[in-house]
């Protein structure tokens, strides 16, 4: 197993560690309630190092990486970010991903640390004349620092930039870059830096106050804002569209893309299913991966949680599950099986807070 | 970790307290309810079933994950804490006073001494 350049920090601060896409990552630390909460309320910090990093460069890198990614890049100034996604032929989901502009010619990818070397190899084999490509991955350290105080504890540090506005990209002398981007609804930034200088970033984020948060807390927090999870809520059979992503789709964009045909077509068809939003109603335990949505009766299977939990912020279960769209309006009543039994449910609006 | 010289322990974590023989106290110990993480959620048992030793009786859950909790010895139940159905928090709070579980009438109260007394389990969890 991989272990993070702060893994002595995980140890010392009596983190729970599991294995999590080849890594040995924090779960939790003083638990994942009130790590959730820091992050809601002030700020927490996550190592998320084991988050993989490309260097794409080339004249033509824009038209390049607009043939394999599925929102336009030519919306991004230099020092700008967005949301994209890299799908195969047929419309399904390879990796979610965030890429920045850092220069005219030259573009900084961040991608999920499972889908690293899946990744890899389909842009490598994607590669034209005149692209360098680079996976920088083993580089970098990184830790997310995320929740409405982060913005003032970076001021209050007296660094020589001050952070980029929101979506934005930073490139700082030492080889460290900072991004306005996370995956936990509140305002915060990514930061990564060589292997050797992310601890002592660590440490002065926690000396500032900011709380050290585990991936239990990172997935609660980003479960209440509907932002999905490779492997869990998007995989190779779902597109984006059915993901409720269109958003990051722009299917008239001037470049022809990997994916586009069939998304085109299944718009044409119409949507057969989407990734609805489901909150238990009354009291229940923890919905959880796997579980079986039903009709209110928990006769008739609906589908299965890509995706649950207990919501912190609500106090109530809350889930993902892909749906046939008849069953998707908000309002609609469903139950959820738990050990047998079905407890009430409804599909709401995205997201749940 | 506060392992009380007056119970008895089982391999999963249950504590007893023997003190009334007709109606055994079990709960699970303060290892177990510092490695479980905040208790979101408990699922109890009824009252008047009969359980065996190591069968599965109740349910509890974190936000991370559901566990089982098992009867550390045989007999009929003859109450639960309801309150903690409602709200869980004493399973960490108080795991030998207000998070007790069940009470257990013993179907052979000899059974109690084959479990783990607080030395023995102390030394399996240091």
């Amino acid at each position: 197993m991989i272990l993070s350049p702060l893994h002595d920090r995980h140890t010392k601060l009596g983190a729970r560690m599991a294995p999590f896409a080849g890594w040995n990552m924090p779960i939790q630390y003083c638990g994942i309630v009130a790590e959730h909460q820091a992050v809601r309320e002030s700020g927490g910090i996550f190592d998320i190092s084991h988050m993989g990093e490309f260097e794409v460069v080339g004249a033509e890198v824009v038209t390049w990486l607009n043939g394999l990614l599925t929102n336009d890049l030519n919306s991004l100034s230099d020092g700008e970010g967005h949301y994209t996604l890299m799908l195969n032929p047929r419309g399904g989901v390879i990796d979610d991903l965030i890429a920045y502009r850092m220069g005219e010619d030259r573009f900084f990818l961040v991608v999920n640390a499972a889908k690293i070397e899946e990744d890899r190899d389909w842009l490598e084999s994607h590669l034209v004349p005149g692209i360098d490509f680079a996976d920088r991955s083993k580089e970098f350290g990184a830790v997310a620092v995320q929740g409405p105080a982060v913005a003032t504890a970076w001021s209050r540090m007296e660094l020589e930039h001050p952070l980029p506005k929101r979506n934005g990209a930073l490139e700082c002398e030492d080889g460290v870059v900072v991004c306005r981007t996370g995956y936990t609804g509140e305002d915060g930034f990514e930061l990564f830096a060589p292997v050797e200088a992310i601890g002592s970033w660590f440490d002065r984020f926690v000396d500032e106050g900011v709380t050290p948060a585990g991936l239990g807390a990172r997935d609660t927090l980003r479960l209440e804002k509907c932002y999905p999870l490779n492997g869990s809520d998007l995989d190779a059979e779902h597109t984006p569209l059915e993901a409720g992503l269109g958003s990051f789709v722009k299917l008239d964009k001037e470049t022809d893309f990997v994916g586009r045909d069939a998304l085109v077509s299944q718009k044409a068809e119409g949507l057969k299913q989407h990734l609805a939003a489901i909150t238990m109603t009354g009291k229940a335990p923890p919905i959880r991966h796997g579980y079986e949505v039903c009709d209110p009766d928990g006769e008739v299977i609906l589908g299965k949680l890509c995706s649950g939990s207990l919501s912190p912020s609500l106090g109530r279960g809350i889930g993902l599950a892909y749906l046939d769209a008849e069953d998707c309006h908000p309002g609609k009543r469903v139950s959820v099986r738990v050990r047998e039994r079905a407890f009430p449910a409804e599909i709401v609006k995205k997201p749940f807070i | 970790m506060n392992v009380p010289d007056h119970l008895y322990f089982s391999e999963s974590h249950e504590w007893v307290d023997p003190a009334l023989p007709e109606s055994a106290t079990v709960g699970i110990s303060d290892h177990a309810q510092a490695e479980l993480t905040d208790v979101v959620y408990l699922e109890l048992p009824e009252v008047g079933r009969s359980v065996s030793k190591g069968e599965a009786i109740a349910v509890i859950e974190s936000v991370k994950a559901a566990n089982d909790i098992y009867a550390p010895v045989s007999g009929e139940i003859v109450e639960v804490n309801e309150a903690l159905a409602e709200a869980p928090e004493p399973v960490n709070e108080d795991p030998y006073g207000e998070g007790w579980m069940i009470k257990v009438r013993l179907a052979d109260a000899d059974e109690v001494e084959g479990l783990m007394n607080a030395a023995t389990y102390r030394d399996t969890i240091s």
